[in-house]
Formats: C-alpha cells, sequence, structure tokens
C-alpha cells in the first residue's frame, strides 16, 4: 500500500466521511487515493474556504474537521483558517501537501515551509519524512485536535511519502510523554469553590466557549437554577445558556447588554467557566469585576491568572467540574435581592434601536429573521457590525447554533463555515448573517454552495461599509471615513444569479419578511441583500481601553 | 498598576528529541519579545528525550504565563522554572587572548588561579578554557581584557538541581 491509501484509511478509521480542499501538483496522489475512497471531498474554490468550511463543519457536530491544500500557496491559503481555529479552539486536521523530502529547503516550486509558518498558530503540526510514521501520526493529530482545549493539528506530506510503499499497520493507542490534558477538577478547589458560592449573595455566572466544547450546558442550567443565579456569556458562548431563560442576562463586553456590563461589576462571586477574559469581554482590566472574588474553571491551566486575578483557580473539564460543584452544593444563597435589580436593570436598559424613519434597521432585519426561524436557525457570522448584531438579536437556546469568528475576527469566515455547518447538518437550515464588505472575502463560495446543492442562505446587511470601521472612525476619528466607504460595490443578487444561486434585493421594510420566508423555504442556496440604513451603530459600547462601567448606551454619539 | 521587577529566570524543559522543539520553544519566548540571555540544548540520558536550559530576564509574572504555555507544547515533557531551586550551575567559555612573549607569563598565573586550561598556545596568542558559574567566567574575561580578548565564544548555562530531585 502506498503513502496516500495508507493516509485515506488512517482518515477513514478515524471516522472521518467528508473533507475540504484544493487538488495541485503534489497532492495529486492523495486526491487519486481520495477518488473512490468513499470519503466526500468538497471541492472549495479557494484553500480559505476549505479551512473555514472544515471549521464551520467541526463547531457544528463536535467532530473533527478535516481540510486538504497542496504545497506552497495552497497551503499559506489555509493560514488565516488555522488561525482562526485555533483562537477559537475548534478541533481541525489540516493535510498539506509538500515538495519531495530531497526537494525540501531547496527553493523548490510550490515550496513553502508550512510547519514553520503555522508554529504558532496550531495546536501541534509534524512534516512527516518517513511513510512509516504516517499512521502514528495521524492518530496523533486527531487525539491531540479534539482533546483537551482542542484545536488544529497540521500535518505536512512530502509527494515521494505519499507514493512510498509501506505494510499498512494503525497503532491503537497514542503514546504521548508531554500530553495529558487535564479532566477531573481537584477535589479541594471544588470545595473551595463551594464554600464561596454558598456565602455569595450577588453571585454571577460568566460562560462560554469551554461550555459547549464540553458539552456542559446542561450542568450550567442546573447550577444556575438551583442557585438562582443570573447568566452572561460570551460571544463565543452564545448557545451555553438559553438566551429566553428570565436568568440570562445575555452577552456581556464591549457590545453587551448594559445588565451584563453591569452585572459582573456589582457580582460578589464570579463563576467564570470555559472563558478567557478576553479584553474585548474585559474592557479595562483594573476596572473589572473589582467587587467579585472570581472562580475560574478551565481546561486549559495557560488561561487561569493569565489576564485577571482569580481566587479559585480550577482546572478541569467544565462539564465534570460543575458536575461535581452541583454534587456538593448543600446549602444555596439568597438571590432574591440581587435577582430583582438585575429584572430592574434588564428593564429599565432592554438593547434598543433606531426604527423611525424608511431606511432598515439592520437590527431588524436580524430580529425578523429570529421570528421567521423561531430562534432555532444555524447561525454564521461574518465579522463587524453583522456579527454583533447577530449576537445581539438572535437569541440562541441551544449549543452548537451559533458559528461565529470570536478570537481571530477573521472577515470572510461566515460563508465558508456555514457551507461546513450545512454538510455537518444536512437537513438544518443554516443562515450566514453577513455584511457586504465580508461576504466579498470568501464570495467565490457561492460555486461550492451550488455544485453542492447547499441551501445556505446568506442575509447581506448591506450598508455600503466596512461598517464597523466606520462606526469607529465617526466616534473617534471626527468621522474622517478613510477607506472604509464600499461604494462600488457589485450588486449582490445578481452575482448570486450569476453564481446559479437565488438573488434578492430588499430595499424597503415591507420587503424583509416576505424575502425571509421564501429563503428559507426555497430550498437553494440564497442571498438576499438587505440594502440597510448606511450609518447605523452597533450600541452600547464600550470604548477600546475603557471601564465596561463608561459603556455608551444610546445611538447619540458626539 | 503593579510593579514591573525583571530579574534572570533559568528554565530547564524536557523535550522530546524531534526536529522543531527548540524552534517550538524559543517562538513562545520571542513572541513576547524576551532576549534568551543564554540556551544549552543537549541529549540526556534517555536518547529520546533532550534538555533545554535558558536563561531570560523578564518579570515573574511573563514568564509564569510562558512556562505555563510552554507546558502546553505537545513535545515538551516537563518546564521547570528552578530560579529559586538550590542547584549547581556550570558555563563554558574559551577566550582568546593576546600573549606575546612579554605577557605570556602574567596570562599563564592567572589561569592557574581560575583553574583554566590552556588549551593552544601560538606566538601571539593563547587559548584558555575555563569552566565555572556565571560570575566566575565573568571575573576572568575581566581581568583578560586588559591584555586584549581576540575572541569569546561561551556555552549557555547548564544546571542540575542539589541532591536526589530530578531537574
Amino acid at each position: 500500500m502506498i503513502g496516500s491509501q495508507v493516509l485515506v484509511e488512517c482518515l477513514k478509521s478515524e471516522g472521518v466521511d467528508v473533507m475540504f480542499g484544493i487538488p495541485g501538483g503534489v497532492v495529486l496522489t492523495i486526491f487519486d487515493a481520495l477518488y473512490d475512497s468513499g470519503i466526500r471531498v468538497v471541492l472549495t474554490r479557494h484553500e480559505q474556504g476549505a479551512a473555514h468550511a472544515a471549521d464551520g463543519f467541526a463547531r457544528v457536530t463536535g467532530r473533527v474537521g478535516v481540510c486538504l491544500a497542496t504545497s506552497g500557496p495552497g497551503a499559506t491559503n489555509l493560514v488565516t483558517g488555522l488561525a482562526n481555529a485555533y483562537m477559537d479552539s475548534v478541533p481541525i486536521v489540516a493535510i498539506t501537501g509538500q515538495v519531495n523530502t530531497d526537494l525540501l529547503g531547496r527553493d523548490s516550486f510550490q515550496e513553502a515551509d508550512i510547519t514553520g509558518i503555522s508554529l504558532p498558530i496550531t495546536k501541534h503540526n509534524y512534516l512527516v519524512k518517513d511513510v512509516e510514521d504516517l499512521p502514528r501520526v495521524i492518530k496523533e493529530a486527531f487525539y491531540i485536535a479534539s482533546t483537551g482545549r482542542p484545536g488544529p493539528v497540521l500535518i505536512d506530506v512530502p509527494a515521494d511519502v505519499t507514493t512510498t510503499d509501506m505494510k499498512l499497520k494503525i497503532p491503537e493507542n497514542v503514546v504521548l510523554k508531554g500530553y495529558h490534558p487535564p479532566l477531573q477538577g481537584h477535589k479541594k478547589q471544588i470545595s473551595k469553590a463551594v464554600s464561596l458560592i454558598e456565602k455569595a449573595r450577588r453571585p454571577l455566572l460568566y460562560v462560554g466557549g469551554g461550555i459547549i466544547i464540553s458539552g456542559a450546558n446542561n450542568e450550567v442550567l442546573s447550577l444556575a437554577e438551583k442557585l438562582r443565579c443570573p447568566v452572561t456569556h460570551t460571544l463565543m458562548g452564545k448557545g451555553a445558556f438559553p438566551e429566553t431563560n428570565s436568568l440570562s442576562l445575555g452577552m456581556l463586553g464591549m457590545h453587551g447588554t448594559w445588565t451584563a456590563n453591569t452585572a459582573i461589576n456589582n457580582a460578589d462571586v464570579i463563576i467564570a467557566v470555559g472563558v478567557r477574559f478576553d479584553d474585548r469581554v474585559t474592557g479595562r482590566l483594573d476596572k473589572f469585576a473589582t467587587k467579585a472574588k472570581i472562580i475560574h474553571i478551565d481546561v486549559d491551566p495557560a488561561e487561569i491568572g493569565k489576564n485577571v486575578a482569580v481566587k479559585v483557580p480550577i482546572v478541569g473539564d467544565a462539564k465534570s467540574v460543575l458536575e461535581a460543584i452541583l454534587a456538593e452544593l448543600k446549602t444555596t444563597p439568597n438571590t432574591s435581592e440581587w435577582i430583582a435589580q438585575i429584572e430592574k436593570w434588564k428593564k429599565d436598559h432592554a438593547l434598543r434601536y433606531d426604527n423611525g424613519t424608511d431606511e432598515i434597521p439592520p437590527q431588524l432585519v436580524v430580529e425578523k429573521i429570529h421570528e421567521i426561524t423561531k430562534g432555532d436557525a444555524i447561525i454564521t457570522t461574518e465579522v463587524g457590525q453583522n456579527q454583533m448584531w447577530a449576537a445581539q438579536y438572535y437569541g440562541c437556546n441551544r449549543p452548537r447554533r451559533f458559528i461565529s469568528s470570536g478570537g481571530l475576527g477573521t472577515m470572510g469566515y461566515g460563508f465558508p463555515a456555514a457551507i461546513g455547518a450545512q454538510i455537518g447538518a444536512p437537513g438544518e437550515l443554516v443562515i450566514d448573517i453577513a455584511g457586504d464588505g465580508s461576504f466579498m472575502m470568501n464570495i467565490q463560495e457561492l460555486t461550492t454552495a451550488v455544485c453542492n446543492d447547499l441551501p445556505v442562505k446568506v442575509a447581506v446587511l448591506n450598508n455600503g461599509y466596512l461598517g464597523m470601521v466606520r462606526q469607529w472612525q465617526k466616534m473617534f476619528y471626527k468621522g474622517r471615513y478613510s477607506c472604509s466607504c464600499l461604494k462600488g460595490n457589485p450588486e449582490f443578487a445578481k452575482v448570486a444569479e450569476a453564481f446559479g444561486a437565488v438573488g434578492m434585493t430588499i430595499t424597503r421594510k415591507d420587503e424583509i419578511e416576505p424575502a425571509i420566508r421564501e429563503a428559507v423555504s426555497n430550498g437553494r442556496p440564497t442571498v438576499m441583500d438587505f440594502k440597510v440604513a448606511e450609518e447605523a451603530n452597533v450600541m452600547p459600547m464600550v470604548p477600546k481601553g475603557a471601564s465596561l462601567e463608561d459603556m455608551i448606551e444610546t445611538h447619540e454619539v458626539k | 498598576m503593579e510593579e514591573i521587577i525583571l530579574r534572570k529566570h533559568t528554565f530547564t524543559i524536557l523535550v522530546e528529541n524531534r526536529p522543531g522543539v527548540l524552534a517550538r520553544v524559543a517562538g513562545l519566548f520571542s513572541r513576547r519579545g524576551f532576549n534568551i540571555d543564554s540556551l544549552a540544548v543537549s541529549t540526556t540520558q534517555d536518547p529520546s528525550l533532550s534538555r533545554i536550559t535558558i536563561v531570560v530576564e523578564g518579570n515573574d509574572r511573563t514568564l509564569e504565563q510562558v512556562s505555563k504555555q510552554l507546558n502546553k507544547l505537545i513535545d515538551i515533557v516537563r518546564v521547570n522554572d528552578i530560579t529559586n531551586v538550590d542547584t549547581v550551575d556550570r558555563e563554558l567559555v574559551l577566550i582568546k587572548v593576546n600573549a606575546g612573549a612579554a605577557q605570556r607569563q602574567e596570562i599563564l598565573s592567572i589561569a592557574s588561579v581560575f583553574r583554566a586550561q590552556v588549551i593552544d598556545v601560538s606566538e601571539k596568542s593563547v587559548i584558555l578554557e575555563v569552566t565555572g558559574p556565571q560570575d566566575k567566567l565573568t571575573a576572568i574575561v575581566k581581568l583578560l581584557k586588559h591584555y586584549g580578548i581576540i575572541e569569546i565564544v561561551r556555552t549557555g548555562k547548564v544546571v542540575l538541581i542539589r541532591g536526589e530531585k530530578n531537574t
């Protein structure tokens, strides 16, 4: 059996039935082995699309996403996708072709040192110079990608390795001396956390992507309801706790709700689970949650104490630690006063937007999508204003249904991620809430959607600007719109039609509902181009470097 | 704001003996703008493992973070910050110093005080080899400067914890 066949057999033994990629010179033998392998290979139109699709697939299914690219530019085109998956802890295995081993390091045609390039943006990577190592490396790669804090793993395979003969033997176990992901939390620490929680008056659960990865959403719900403890979530934590639950405060941080940001600064005990106190969440650190004792639960020890001082650190898997805390709780705190306070805040400071003119408020589009899909579609987003409006106005009740580029903030992520999500969840409705700037960054994947009969929807909140850039320029750069205006955008509906998808243009408020209803029921890839208010802002907003207390709540901006 | 105090830390890192490991380790320091003062890499009693000893200057909190990040690398088996641990540490330096007939005797007597080995003698220069802790090496270098040092090469610091405990 030659290397490429070994590779395919090993992928199959890991349960891979679909992968995303583009062929090229040095991976011809691999693609040949895939040809009648039974593994579905989805041809994207750019390698970045392949990486994001694998990422979207992984986030929706909880399985490892796989992408495949050729050497040189094929490999470097994956880089953004790998960095994106690394920042958001998404399990991906990326396989790249490489020039022959005897040509390595000689500036050969389409040679790029992809293991060197991807070093800081992968959880681990391999250059396989001996075909005999291939089965072990693939086994390790899937194990590393999917365990502990997940992340992308890259395997670089020189062309001659794919053509060399060997006798296939897939190892049964993975032996890695330096890799032992923690699972159970430390007993003593759990007891400390419990006694802190039992004495709390104003507890707050602050939950993130770790809950979704760990599958701990039921435990979060149990803990919140048992304690009568309000819950705020991060962008990555959308779906970790039902947003329709009265204890949910919505998202916190730069564009979080007034209530969530105020609650975190008034809480006396914060139970932070599967979160990393990112700067977009905390704002100015020395003013963050100053009244609170923080319990921080995370599977990654390097996250503990990285940004804020923590009273009770617990390293472990969110689900198992929360189970242990639930089991050990004897009394529950009296939070009625705190809840009453929060109810009042929620009432007085609900999210709101300007709907007083003929212009379509972008928030209204998201609200309508939410209403028509009953909040149960799989939503992907691009990055910028569209992403924040989607986060604010598309309430999410279940995990793995809100797919967004959180850490890296990759424009162009949402659409290929939607393709991956649709392949991972064939019967589901998948909608990419997009901006006109972001959608243009991977618009070529319309072909992928059409060729694979994937009925993904794109709702372009088209304001003719790089909207978030424009908003910052308005607020912090005296309205000098340097390079943020996108006049000259194509007609997206026509573009969609040229690709063989359905295109719609929506210019009036009364067209919004019928357009969405048609799109969600037509069974075809569809682009809805909503011409929305050009200068709507995402509010509330915590200016960069400011404290959460200095949140600006209304649209009126000097 | 917390006060940032810079001081030298010594890390000893046990790693799998594989290509690219050093780049991974060095990358975690360089990404935060740390300059590595000294570095030593070698195999150990177990051929599948290598030991990296790194001396780097930085504040305690950032270096604790680096140490945690190092622990996350798959190829790394163990990271130990032994800055405050009772250890023996050694460095080796080769010094090529000007030594005409007139100065040679003086230099040789300095060498003997520091138990330096003379490993090469030519008409105008000698090469000395000195082993010891960092301050001893610094002291002899300072003395020899007077004669004109032509070239110096120094290994990274190597360290073991005293007693039975593993480094």
